[in-house]
């Protein structure tokens, strides 16, 4: 074994720690977006007992809604934001009322069928109302990229992690403060009980509906200026998201932020260590990981569905 | 129970006799081929249905076992120049043993849980069958697998494949007929209506879950292997998620825990795209709806669904 | 409880497959004294490939409808039937089948994907009937046969056309991306099978996902090796992605691109950072800056003209590979009376046609019938095209 002179040790070691950090910062972005899109999976199922499948349908409506609203009509950024989310949460609201509370016999397995069903309408109206090609929409401040030790973190990954942190701090004081926050809490952990108190069950369903998929639109919000928005984008996103979710933990906020970011960093981290074809395979390895070794996902829920 | 084997024997008479004239008056080979892939769709839901519909367990990645017999076979039959008659019992095995090694942790898991491990599971192998390149011809697809012969017979003409496959269907309705009506089906729909109740009666759950499962397999990789020799090309993207959700979605469309819904949903599915057609852009809106309607109005599938709506017709006039 | 009833099912069920198989087998005959000529086009009219069908069929229907303005072809009129393959090979297979045996289609152009054709080329082979494909990937007319063309350039003449730029710029060392299907694996193998000749190393060939959303990842890999320029195969957005975040990260290397993008939305998505890209396009893309000695140019403002006026959308390169293919098609069945051999003869023996992908050759021993000069390579400058060399 040669020996490698000094300097170019310290050098080649340096190149190396950018090359990690840069490695980091991309994780942190895509982890940062599929941190918000498990918040959604997981908001819902801790409420409803449900899985949407079609949640990356409404990532995608968010999306191309801020295309429509920030890109074409240039409105300002936040009336854009806002409208979009309230479009997405309303269409999540139409379809919790007429599909899902039509359900009469509410097993996984009819749910399922019925969210997928909803994600190929949603994609096939997204295709007829925005046609089939893809949009861009500019970063939401033109800032050059920060340089940190050599490694670029981009003002829009900045923009996400700070939406991002804003939303779940806003969700954790909704819970934990508000009294509606508090009937949606005690109307997740028991229907029946929260019922006996007085509390409108359906509401706080369809509430829940709401939020998950407003955040769901918000999802597509941040989203729209590091990628291109087309009606077929919501999928991979979709199940990505999903992955991350079960990974924190279904049913639990931090777990989704958790799951979220060490997704992303252990996906940009595979790519530059292992190989850029399995990119794809790191979220689903790890699903497979977490379910056999630990099925309530790194923050356990009691109830993990295992015997 | 005399009474009901007979009456299945008529079934199963009637059927193949339906095959043969089916096979034998249609002269066009376009309807004959989209029979043919109606008889392999048919397969795969069985399969599926057994595990589902009967034991209860769902799967979101069933296209992987399909997949692992349609590459299992033309990896044999190019790469190794193997008849494709030792590449199918090869094919399946191999399908079975993933199966077997996969279901063991993942079947301790149930309901969304188990979904997500048999989506993850089946997401890993088409990533596998797409970046496996060597082997598999990577995402640009896998050409020049042979023709199926046997003897003087060669199974290139629709008409000989159609009766191929539909004949590998009659086999397996009666393989599982026979598995429904045992010892091990009346186990089976205990484990259905209540897995802690059923092992407390004495079932083996853990045994007889990880068996179907293995069975369900081996029909995907029956049905992979037939599609395989009938297209003669095969590409990762036929084996896809989007590929699993529509084997789920004929058997809970058709009917679960039904062999005839089985048929019932793949016909359906594999005609429904043709008949959406003319709603071109508008396709994907309408078959987003069919699915989400049958499911709202007929959580049971069409099968029992329409026979509930026959019976309460019946009733109605009796009052 | 299900037991009792299986009879019933099962009589339900096989009643409404009798009804089901009627439906279908109604016979649809149409005995027409003109005797329309009837071709089938199959195209991925919708999913993650319709950027090429949708322009396809659309160019399609219009050289159909002009010829037939026109008083058809011997007297005969066109009449195209057809079928979206959504992308996906068993559909194609259906669809490829059912023009065959239910329309008796004389003639087949699409599908629009490298892996839709490959599924339905033995069908073509067994029915025997002409078929032009408008797949980019070398393997469907590699080995040849008889029945089987296309119009699409290859991605071998692509792949030529960029290495010989790279070469000019004495170029050594090349980093590669390229997007995780047939049409980004069939460049990557181009790319690295031709590098060699020219004089290249290949340093890091990466792969993105369609869907991704950030590829930083794959670019700090790349950029380990400082290679002298990026290549990057796919078609939009992803390539779009790319480019950005090249800005992103400030990297200052040459970028260039597969034809897979030549669309004007490669730049509108891109914006700024499209600057000083490169890419090898069919000439279409800068139809108005070509010479006016140029012999595609005067077929390209009448098909970009033509196109526009029907469709009111912007014209792209990918739906002039069914517009050539028709017109060569249309060609061959002059005096062919519907004989399926001699359309076939007469489209192997279709020499300098000029198409808006190229002027085509074709003979025995090539089905493509293109040479390198059907590419031009182009610059990204100032949100337009710019002709370089």
């Amino acid at each position: 074994m040669e020996l490698i002179p000094w300097p170019e040790l310290h050098a080649m070691d340096q190149s190396i720690m950018q090359e990690i950090l840069q490695y980091l910062f991309s994780g942190i972005t895509n982890g940062a977006i599929y941190a918000v899109i498990a918040i959604g999976f997981s908001m819902l199922y801790n409420s409803t007992d449900l899985i949407n499948f079609a949640h990356g349908e409404f990532v995608m409506l968010g999306s191309l809604c801020m295309v429509t609203f920030f890109g074409s009509m240039h409105l300002p950024l936040v009336p854009a934001i806002i409208l979009t989310i309230i479009c997405v949460a309303i269409a999540g609201l139409v379809f919790e009322r007429l599909a899902i509370r039509s359900v009469k016999h509410p097993e996984p397995i009819v749910l399922i069928i019925i969210t997928v069903g909803a994600s190929i309408f949603l994609r096939g109206l997204g295709m007829i109302i925005w046609g089939k090609d893809a949009y861009s929409i500019p970063s939401f401040s033109s800032h050059p990229p920060l340089d940190i030790a050599g490694a670029k973190l981009l003002s829009q990954s900045i923009w996400i992690i700070v939406i991002f942190l804003v939303a779940s701090v806003g969700l954790q004081l909704f819970y934990k403060k508000t009294l509606t926050g508090k009937a949606m809490e005690a109307n997740a952990i028991s229907k029946r009980a929260a019922w006996i108190v007085g509390i409108p069950s359906k509401l706080m369903v369809m509430l829940a509906f709401g939020l998950s998929t407003a955040m769901g639109g918000l999802a597509g919000v941040i989203i729209a200026p590091i990628t291109m928005s087309s009606y077929d984008m919501g999928t991979m996103l979709g199940l990505k998201g999903f992955c991350a979710a079960m990974l924190g933990g279904l049913g639990s906020l931090w777990g989704a932020l958790i799951g979220g970011f060490l997704l992303g960093i252990l996906e940009a981290l595979g790519v530059g260590f292992v190989s850029s074809g399995l990119k794809d395979a790191t979220a689903f390895v790890l699903l497979l990981f977490i379910l056999y070794v630990r099925p309530g996902g790194i923050i356990s829920s009691a109830d993990a569905n295992r015997f | 129970m005399n009474n009901h084997q007979t009456r299945n024997r008529i079934c199963y008479a009637v059927f193949s006799l339906l095959i043969i004239l089916a096979g034998y008056t249609i002269e066009n080979p376009y309807y004959i081929q989209v029979l043919t892939f109606i008889g392999i769709n048919t397969l795969l839901a069985l399969g599926l249905n057994m595990l589902m519909g009967y034991a209860g367990q769902i799967s979101l990645g069933h296209a992987a076992f399909f997949g692992i017999g349609a590459y299992g076979t033309a990896i044999l039959t190019v790469h190794y120049n193997l008849s494709p008659w030792l590449a199918l019992p090869a094919a399946i095995a191999a399908a079975m043993i993933v199966a077997y090694i996969v279901g063991i942790p993942t079947l301790k898991l149930s309901g969304y849980y188990l979904g997500m491990g048999t989506l993850g599971f089946g997401m890993i192998v088409n990533i596998l069958f797409r970046e496996w390149s060597s082997v598999t011809g990577g995402a640009s697809g896998f050409i020049g697998i042979p023709t199926l012969e046997l003897g003087p017979v060669s199974f290139s003409s629709g008409r000989n494949y159609f009766f191929l496959v539909w004949g590998f269907v009659l086999t397996s309705f009666i393989i599982c007929q026979r598995i429904i009506d045992s010892r091990i089906g009346r186990a089976l729909r205990a484990i259905h209506d209540g897995e802690k109740a059923a092992s407390a009666v004495g079932v083996d759950t853990r045994k007889l879950k990880l068996q179907v499962f293995v069975l369900s397999a081996a029909f995907s990789a029956l049905a992979g292997f037939l599609y395989a020799h009938l297209v003669f090309f095969i590409s990762p993207g036929t084996f896809s998620f989007i590929a699993s959700i529509r084997m789920v979605t004929m058997v809970v469309i058709g009917g679960m825990a039904s062999i005839w819904g089985s048929l019932l949903g793949a016909s359906l599915l594999t005609l429904l795209p043709e008949w959406l057609h003319a709603f071109s852009e508008f396709e994907m809106v309408v078959y987003g709806l069919i699915l989400m309607i049958v499911m709202i109005f007929l959580p049971r599938g069409l099968t029992r669904g329409l026979l509930d709506i026959y019976e309460r017709a019946n009733k109605k006039n009796d009052h | 409880m299900l037991l009792v009833n299986r009879y019933r099912p099962m009589m339900l069920i096989l009643s409404i497959m009798a009804i089901a198989s009627l439906l279908v087998t109604s016979p649809a005959f149409s005995a027409s004294e003109k005797k329309p000529f009837k071709i089938g086009g199959i195209f991925a009219v919708t999913g993650p490939a319709s950027f090429l069908g949708d322009p396809e069929k659309k160019s399609m229907e219009l050289v159909v409808e002009q010829i037939n303005a026109a008083g058809g072809i011997d007297g005969h009129m066109l009449e195209a039937v057809i079928y979206d393959t959504e992308g996906d090979p068993s559909k194609a297979v259906m669809g490829v089948s059912k023009l065959i045996n239910k329309d008796n289609v004389i003639a087949i152009i699409g599908p629009s994907r490298t892996p839709t054709t490959l599924a339905v080329m033995p069908m073509i082979q067994k029915a025997k009937i002409p078929f032009i494909s408008c797949a980019a990937g070398n393997k469907i007319v590699a080995p040849i046969d008889p029945w089987v063309f296309k119009t699409a350039q290859s991605d071998i003449l692509a792949v030529a056309a960029i290495y010989e730029n790279l070469k000019a710029k004495n170029t050594k060392k090349i980093g590669i991306i390229s997007v995780g299907n047939a049409f980004g694996e069939s460049g990557k193998e181009q790319l690295i099978a031709q590098a060699a000749g020219s004089g290249l190393a290949v340093t890091k060939s990466e792969t993105y996902g369609a869907k991704d959303t950030d590829m930083t990842a794959q670019l700090t890999k790349i950029r380990q090796d400082n290679p002298e320029a990026i290549v990057c195969w796919g078609t939009n957005p992803g390539p779009a992605v790319l480019a950005k975040n090249i800005q992103q990260l400030g990297l200052d290397i040459p970028l260039y691109q597969s034809h897979g993008v030549a669309s004007p939305k490669f730049i509108e998505l891109a914006g700024s950072a499209a600057e000083g890209i490169m890419l090898p396009t069919g000439k279409i893309l800068v139809a108005g800056l070509l010479p006016d000695s140029d012999p595609q140019k005067e077929v390209l403002n009448v098909y970009i003209s033509e196109y526009e006026k029907k469709y009111a959308t912007s014209v792209s390169g990918f739906g002039g590979y069914a517009y050539d293919a028709v017109k060569i098609l249309a060609a061959a069945l002059k005096n062919s009376n519907g004989d399926k051999e001699k359309i076939r003869e007469a489209i192997e023996n279709t020499k300098n046609h000029v198409g808006v992908s190229g002027i085509f050759n074709f003979s025995k021993t090539d089905h493509n019938g293109l040479s390198p000069e059907a590419f031009v390579m182009v610059k990204i400058k100032d949100g337009t095209w710019e002709l370089l060399k």
